[in-house]
C-alpha cells in the first residue's frame, strides 16, 4: 500500500479544508481499505471522516427524512421510520453485504463504492475506470455479472450498492458540501452512465463531500419490496435486485416506483416499466408488460444475457408480492432469504 | 518492536515514505502506546505489535470473517480497520471474552457443541456471535426478518418478534466462513446460548 497522511476531520468545514488536492475521504472503509491495498487507490491524503457529525436520522418538515452520510448501514436499516416508511430500502441495506460490514459501512461510503468487476480491481489488467485508455478486457472476457443496460465500448461495470437501488426508486437527494458551497443532486443522476468517461462514477467533483441523503415523504413507498437475487443465499453482490413501490386504487396502478441494481452502472430507474404501468390494471399481464417495456433497450453481452429474462421476471415477482393478498402468499409463496 | 508493513519492500524510487503516528489502542480493557505506519491494519497491530493472536487473517479483504473483533461493542473486520482510525475505540478480541478464567458462554457452547475443526475461524466466529447476539437483542432486523413481513405490514420490533431461529443465525453470521464446513455446530452452539 501507498503511504498516506492521515488527517481526523472533526466537522463538515475542517472536512472540505483537508479534501484538497489527492486527499479522499475515508468512512468505514470496507471498499476504500481494501482498494488501497490492492493498489487501485492510492490517496496521498486519507481524511477520516467518521468522527463528523452528521450521523444522525432527522424526520424533514415534510415528512421525509434526512439521513447524515456517516449514518452506519446497520443504523440505517434497524430506524423506525425506515423501517415504517421506506420498507424497501432497509431490505436492501440487509440484503448488503454482511453484519461487520453493514457495522462498519457508511451511507455515503455505500453510494460511492466502486465496481466489483474483476478487472477494475486488479491493477496487472487494463481497465477504463481505472486507467482511462488502457482498455476493456470484460467485454472479451469475463462479464457474467456485469451490465445489460446503458453501458458504452469503454466500460460495462455495474454500480454494486443495494442501497443506491430504493434511494434511485425514491428520488432521494444527495446533499454535497464543497469550497464552492453546498449543492443538492437528486437520484437518479447523482451515478453517471459510463459513456467515454468510466472513470467518473458520479457527478462528484474532486473534494466534493457527501453529507446527507434526503428521502423525499412518499406515502405509498411503505408498500414496498426489495428482492436480490445472488449466486448464493447471503453476503453476495446482486447479480438482478428490483426496489418497487407501488400505489393500487381499485385494481389500477396509480403510482409506482421502481429501480433495478446489478444490471447498469447505476442503479437503474425503470422509467418506462413506471410509465407503461401507470393507470394501468395491477394484473401480472400488466407487470410483464411493463417489465418487457424497461427491458427491450437492453443489449447484453454473450456472457450475461440470461440477465435480461432474470430482471424481466424479478421485476414481475417483485409487483406481484406486492399486490398479492396476504391469505395467498402465505400458502403460495415460499418467498427467499434475500 | 517492527511493524508488519516493511517500508524496504516498496522502496522505488519516488516511492513516498511511511507515515508513522503515536497512538494508545485500548484492547481487553488494556492501554497500549503504539507507533503505527497510517497503513497499518488492526488485524496486523494486534497480531504482530500486541502479540494478540486470537484474531485470524484469513483473506485479509474482508470476505471471511476470521479476523472478526468488537469496537466499542459492534462487531468489524480488524482486517478493513485501519489502526489510526480507532485510538479512541474499545477493542474486544477473542482474548477479552473470557472473565477471571471462566469462558465467555459461547466459547463454552462451542467446546460442547464440538462447532470447529482446524479452529482457524472461530475466534472470528465467537467474536460476530457475541456481537450478533447483541444485535439480535437490539431488535436490528435481518434479510430473514424482513423477507418475513407481508407488503405493507410494519416489521416488529424486540416485541412481538419470533425467537432467533436457525434461518436467522445463519443469515446474520454469513459474514463468517468455515472452510471446514462446521456450520451445523456452530449453528447449534449459538442456538444454545440464544435467547
Amino acid at each position: 500500500m501507498r503511504p498516506f497522511a492521515y488527517q481526523r476531520a472533526t466537522d463538515v468545514p475542517s472536512a472540505v479544508a483537508a479534501g484538497t488536492g489527492q486527499a479522499m475521504y475515508l468512512g468505514g472503509g470496507t471498499n476504500l481499505v481494501d482498494l488501497m491495498r490492492l493498489g487501485v487507490a492510492t490517496p496521498e491524503v486519507l481524511v477520516d471522516v467518521t468522527r463528523v457529525p452528521f450521523d444522525t436520522i432527522e424526520e424533514t418538515p415534510g415528512g421525509g427524512l434526512l439521513i447524515g452520510a456517516g449514518v452506519r448501514n446497520s443504523d440505517l436499516a434497524a430506524h423506525p421510520l425506515v423501517l415504517r416508511n421506506y420498507p424497501m430500502l432497509a431490505q436492501a441495506v440487509v440484503a448488503g453485504g454482511s453484519g461487520q460490514i453493514r457495522n462498519m459501512a457508511t451511507v455515503a461510503g455505500n453510494l460511492l463504492q466502486r465496481t466489483r468487476c474483476s478487472y477494475f480491481q486488479d491493477i496487472t489488467k487494463p481497465c477504463n475506470k481505472r486507467v482511462p485508455g488502457s482498455g476493456c478486457p470484460a467485454r472479451e472476457g469475463d462479464h457474467r455479472n456485469l451490465a445489460i443496460l446503458g453501458h458504452s465500448e469503454a466500460c460495462v461495470a455495474t454500480h454494486p450498492s443495494d442501497m443506491a437501488v430504493p434511494l434511485a426508486a425514491l428520488g432521494a437527494v444527495v446533499n454535497v458540501e464543497s469550497s464552492g458551497g453546498p449543492r443538492a443532486i437528486p437520484m437518479p443522476g447523482f451515478h453517471r452512465l459510463p459513456g467515454d468517461a468510466p472513470e467518473r462514477d458520479t457527478l462528484l467533483r474532486p473534494g466534493d463531500l457527501v453529507t446527507a441523503v434526503e428521502l423525499p415523504a412518499l406515502p405509498f413507498a411503505a408498500r414496498s419490496r426489495y428482492r436480490k437475487v445472488r449466486d448464493r443465499a447471503s453476503f453476495a453482490f446482486a447479480v438482478v435486485s428490483v426496489a418497487a413501490a407501488l400505489d393500487v386504487a381499485d385494481g389500477v396502478v396509480r403510482d409506482c416506483r421502481i429501480a433495478l441494481g446489478g444490471v447498469a452502472h447505476v442503479p437503474w430507474r425503470a422509467e418506462r416499466a413506471e410509465a407503461a404501468l401507470r393507470g394501468a390494471p395491477a394484473t401480472a399481464e400488466e407487470f410483464a408488460r411493463a417489465a418487457e417495456a424497461e427491458l427491450a433497450q437492453a443489449s447484453p453481452l454473450p456472457r450475461n444475457a440470461f440477465k435480461v429474462p432474470l430482471a424481466r421476471n424479478v421485476l414481475v415477482r417483485t409487483l406481484l408480492d406486492l399486490t398479492a393478498r396476504e391469505d395467498l402468499t402465505a400458502a403460495g409463496d415460499t418467498g427467499e432469504t434475500s | 518492536m517492527r511493524g508488519p508493513v516493511r517500508s524496504e519492500d516498496n522502496n522505488g524510487p519516488g516511492f513516498p515514505a511511511p507515515v508513522t503516528a503515536d497512538i494508545r489502542l485500548s484492547v481487553n480493557g488494556d492501554e497500549h502506546p503504539v507507533t503505527v505506519d497510517t497503513r497499518e491494519t488492526l488485524l496486523d497491530t494486534l497480531r504482530e505489535h500486541l502479540g494478540l493472536t486470537g484474531a485470524k487473517k484469513g483473506c485479509d479483504h474482508g470476505q471471511c470473517g476470521a479476523c472478526t473483533v468488537l469496537v466499542d461493542g459492534r462487531r468489524a473486520k480488524a482486517c478493513l480497520t485501519l489502526t489510526v482510525t480507532v485510538d479512541d475505540r474499545e477493542i474486544t478480541t477473542v482474548e477479552g471474552l473470557a472473565r477471571d478464567g471462566v469462558p465467555h458462554p459461547l466459547q463454552a457452547a462451542f467446546v460442547e457443541q464440538d462447532a470447529f475443526q482446524c479452529g482457524y475461524c472461530t475466534p472470528g466466529q465467537l467474536c460476530s456471535a457475541v456481537g450478533m447476539l447483541a444485535e439480535f437483542a437490539a431488535g436490528w432486523p435481518s434479510s430473514v426478518t424482513l423477507g418475513a413481513v407481508s407488503p405493507g405490514a410494519v416489521a416488529p420490533g424486540v416485541e412481538g418478534r419470533p425467537p432467533l431461529c436457525d434461518d436467522e443465525i445463519r443469515e446474520r453470521m454469513s459474514g463468517n466462513l468455515c472452510r471446514c464446513g462446521a456450520y451445523p455446530n456452530i449453528v447449534a452452539a449459538i442456538r444454545q446460548v440464544a435467547p
